[in-house]
């Protein structure tokens, strides 16, 4: 079949003789190239099927001489990521938090695997820069304003408990109560309370509600944001006196949050993330806007 | 007699419909079953004011109405399905228009994404190579369509499917298997027609006149067959309730998707590569006038290529939980099978030696030409794609709907394009087409427009193949998801660009061929095209 015939001119070449509504065919042999490559790559096979697993039998396939099997293959890169850390992951997961920073082999590792283990489980969320979602309560992480405290202790039990969530009994927890729902605050009250709030934070109100915006606020809010609306980590409530919001700081907005309140869940990662990659994910979060 | 049969299963069919609707568990199944009804209802009526008139079916004539209502379902659907993927190309790029805010979900992405593949695959290219299939056969046997009006059944049976799926799709109907999304009762359907299109093909090469078959038929044959039995098996199913468009595979897991990607990979290879040449097969060496190269190539690739595609389905499920070997055969017949697609090819662009000059001229061989080299670019990058190493970096990424696109947009849409041009005046007799300049227009557009939206493809898809396995020296991944999505946002932006383009150059064909047939003068008073040659 691989004719040996030197290439006509298609002049030259014969037809079948068949003809169907005027369409001939030349009776050209088949392109030499064509066959040895169709041969090469039939051997090739021949080979590659002989090397790897390939020809199912009665109870099980071929396994190739090569021995190779994908999960083998993958379970060996992993194992050699992990053999390559163990020693620093050790050493990661007995060093104090708050020294893990000042030690450079330790920090450097920790910050790498850090934004490794965010990209992967946080950045859903707080987004891939770690700058949350404006005014849709998943809080920005570069800059020093934190919700439940910002050294890395702080952040490491966020992260291993999570935040008002169902799984894990050490959540942090804290519950903000719904003012206009649960009717605690006329409607009047919660206009003066909110005009008072802009007015702490610095924005256009109207100064008469403030004023009494201010009595309400003192008996009701300052509890857990204090008294000048500085806000109070232990309890996870924000501060009310700076440009940075959660859910936004605009009149409707800020309406809306006190007459429903606000319950943001953050997942418990202590156990779907072993300790040195909570450490690790802390470390990274705290280089980029930690502070003490 | 036969008639009245007809009639009290029309009547029948649209009675269960309309209580089918009435009982119905879900929405698209009752949109599905109130289209079924309407359809009946229609049927009767027609079925009716025709009792009693004559068959006409005279032998000395080819049956033409319905590859000429073929002809026009197809440039239909290929304007629709090409303008959905536009939509959903900007959608990509830009995720607020899915509108789902004020549609509920009706046009978003994942509904739109199979109304685009089903509308492009099975609504343009079905009714292309039906519509060709039927125009090849009769012209290569010299014998008139087999079965009286059963082609029109095929034809219309195939646009009903059409409606059905694009209905149900839209309202959320799908059984989650890519490219057969359709619902249980939908393939039912399928089945029905599919085999009515087999009988038609079949009758009309055995009553044919000429001693042999003609290469096309092998194809369109082979094609049909193997349809019918990947169709059959991909959905067997049992639906939860008569009256729901839910239904349970019968396959699970991991057997489910070989059986899955064993119908997905061999619906390329049936339905976009062995049907379209036999298309190319039959309207290249017409519209170059020249025969065909060589008769040994088309034998030795056809039986090849019949023979190794089957196997090739695994390489869709590399590094999953298929077992090794069978990953292995998948690669091994994908890359054996690179020669015997490219015997197409060659067979193609060597039927135009000595005919190279009308590439100057005919911008619809240009058209096939550039058809049969995206092919051969498609059917290499395939076989390369395949390789476990390779497939590593492009699975999952846009590489593969570069990759798929090159094919579907240069290879089927091209050929398809060149057949219809071929096609408009011969079959309504027209002194040739309205304008040779405007086909030149659609060649660039839709040229560039692939070229664009190819190699956009390829530079994001291999981009983000190499973010996704990107590791630090301590093997910790660097890139986030959300990363490579924004990489991604320049490249399409561009890829949306070069869909635009290819819709515009089916425009300017859909009005080409338009004022073929409403202003070209007549060819001549009798058109010697559509009578049976004499043997």
């Amino acid at each position: 079949m691989c004719a040996k015939q030197v290439k006509k001119a298609p002049a030259q070449v014969e037809t079948t003789g068949h003809s169907w509504d005027g369409i001939e065919e030349y009776n050209n042999p088949l392109p030499r190239w064509w066959v040895w490559i169709l041969y090469a790559c039939i051997v090739w096979g021949i080979g590659y099927t002989i090397a790897y697993p390939a020809w199912p039998m009665l109870t099980q396939a071929t396994q190739g001489y090569l021995g190779y099997d994908n999960r083998s293959a993958v379970a060996a890169e992993i194992k050699m990521f992990d053999d390559a850390n163990a020693e620093i992951k050790a050493k990661l997961v007995a060093a104090p938090l708050t020294g893990i920073a000042q030690d450079d082999t330790l920090n450097q590792y920790a910050t790498s695997a850090g934004a490794a283990v965010f990209k992967t489980w946080c950045a859903q969320c707080h987004g891939s820069g770690a700058a949350g979602v404006q005014g849709k309560g998943y809080p920005n992480l570069t800059d020093n304003d934190w919700l439940w405290g910002g050294d890395v202790e702080a952040i490491h039990t966020t992260i291993s408990h999570g935040i008002r969530n169902t799984t894990d009994p050490d959540a942090r927890y804290s519950e903000m109560p719904k003012f206009g729902a649960d009717q605690l605050l006329e409607p009047t009250q919660i206009g003066e309370v909110v005009e008072y709030v802009l007015q702490l934070s610095g924005q256009e109100h109207d100064a008469t509600l403030a004023t009494a915006g201010q009595t309400v606020f003192l008996d009701n809010c300052a509890a857990c944001h204090l008294e000048d609306g500085s806000g109070d980590r232990a309890q996870g409530a924000p501060s009310l006196n700076d440009a940075i919001w959660l859910y936004g700081g605009d009149r409707q907005t800020i309406t809306t949050t006190v007459y429903g309140a606000r319950y943001g869940v953050m997942p418990a990662w202590a156990g779907r993330l072993s300790e040195d990659e909570v450490r690790a994910v802390a470390v990274y979060v705290h280089s980029l806007g930690g502070g003490a | 007699m036969w008639d009245y049969v007809k009639l009290i299963v029309l009547a029948l069919i649209a009675v269960l419909a309309a209580i089918g609707a009435n009982y119905a568990h879900d929405l698209p199944y009752m949109v599905n079953a109130l289209v079924v009804m309407l359809a009946a209802a229609i049927t009767f009526v027609w079925q009716l004011r025709n009792v009693g008139e004559p068959s006409h079916h005279p032998q000395n004539e080819y049956l033409d109405g319905v590859v000429r209502a073929g002809v026009i379902a197809t440039v239909f659907w290929g304007v629709v399905g090409f303008l959905v993927g536009v939509v959903i190309a900007f959608q990509l790029a830009f995720p607020a228009l899915n509108l789902g805010y004020m549609t509920e979900g009706i046009l978003n992405f994942g509904r739109l994404r199979p109304l685009h593949t089903s509308a492009v695959i099975f609504a343009f290219g079905g009714n292309a190579l039906i519509m060709s299939a039927f125009y090849v056969v009769q012209r290569t046997t010299a014998a008139r369509l087999w079965g009286g009006n059963l082609a029109w059944f095929v034809f219309w049976g195939w646009q009903l499917m059409i409606v059905l799926a694009a209905t149900s799709y839209v309202l959320g109907g799908t059984q989650s298997k890519e490219y057969a999304e359709t619902v249980w009762y939908i393939d039912w359907w399928i089945v029905v027609v599919w085999l009515a299109f087999l009988a038609v093909f079949m009758g009309t090469l055995i009553k044919r006149k000429e001693p042999h078959i003609y290469v096309a038929n092998w194809f369109y044959l082979s094609f049909i067959v193997t349809i019918a039995m990947l169709h059959v098996v991909n959905n067997m199913a049992l639906p939860v309730s008569i009256f729901s468009s839910q239904s349970v595979q019968v396959t699970a897991g991991v057997q489910d998707a070989m059986v899955q990607w064993w119908y997905g990979h061999n619906a390329v290879g049936f339905f976009l590569t062995a049907g379209f040449l036999g298309m190319m097969y039959y309207f290249v060496p017409k519209q170059a006038e020249k025969p065909v190269f060589s008769y040994k190539l088309s034998i030795i690739h056809f039986w090849a290529l019949i023979f190794l595609y089957i196997w090739a389905g695994p390489h869709h499920l590399h590094y999953t939980a298929l077992p090794d070997w069978a990953s292995t055969l998948g690669m091994v017949f994908s890359i054996i099978l690179w020669m015997p697609s490219w015997g197409g090819m060659i067979n193609g662009l060597m039927t135009l030696s000595g005919a190279w000059d009308k590439l100057r001229t005919d911008p619809i061989i240009r058209m096939m030409v550039v058809s049969v080299g995206f092919y051969g670019m498609s059917t290499f990058e395939g076989p390369m794609m395949s390789i476990k190493a390779v497939n590593s970096l492009s699975h999952y990424t846009d590489w593969t709907i570069g990759h798929v696109h090159s094919g579907a947009l240069g290879w089927n849409g091209m050929i398809t394009f060149g057949a219809l041009y071929f096609l408009t005046p011969r079959l309504w007799n027209r002194d040739g087409l309205y304008s040779l300049k405007l086909v030149s227009w659609h060649f660039w557009l839709a040229t560039i427009g692939i070229v664009l939206y190819a190699s956009s493809m390829w530079v994001t898809g291999i981009m983000e193949g190499l973010m996704w396995r990107e590791v630090d020296a301590n093997g910790f991944l660097v890139n986030a998801f959300a990363d490579t999505v924004a990489a991604k946002f320049p490249m399409y932006v561009v890829r949306g660009l070069g869909g635009a383009m290819f819709l515009g150059g089916a425009l300017i064909m859909a009005y080409n061929l338009w004022m073929t047939v409403r202003a070209q003068p007549a060819k001549a008073p009798v058109n010697a095209n559509n009578f049976v040659a004499a043997e």
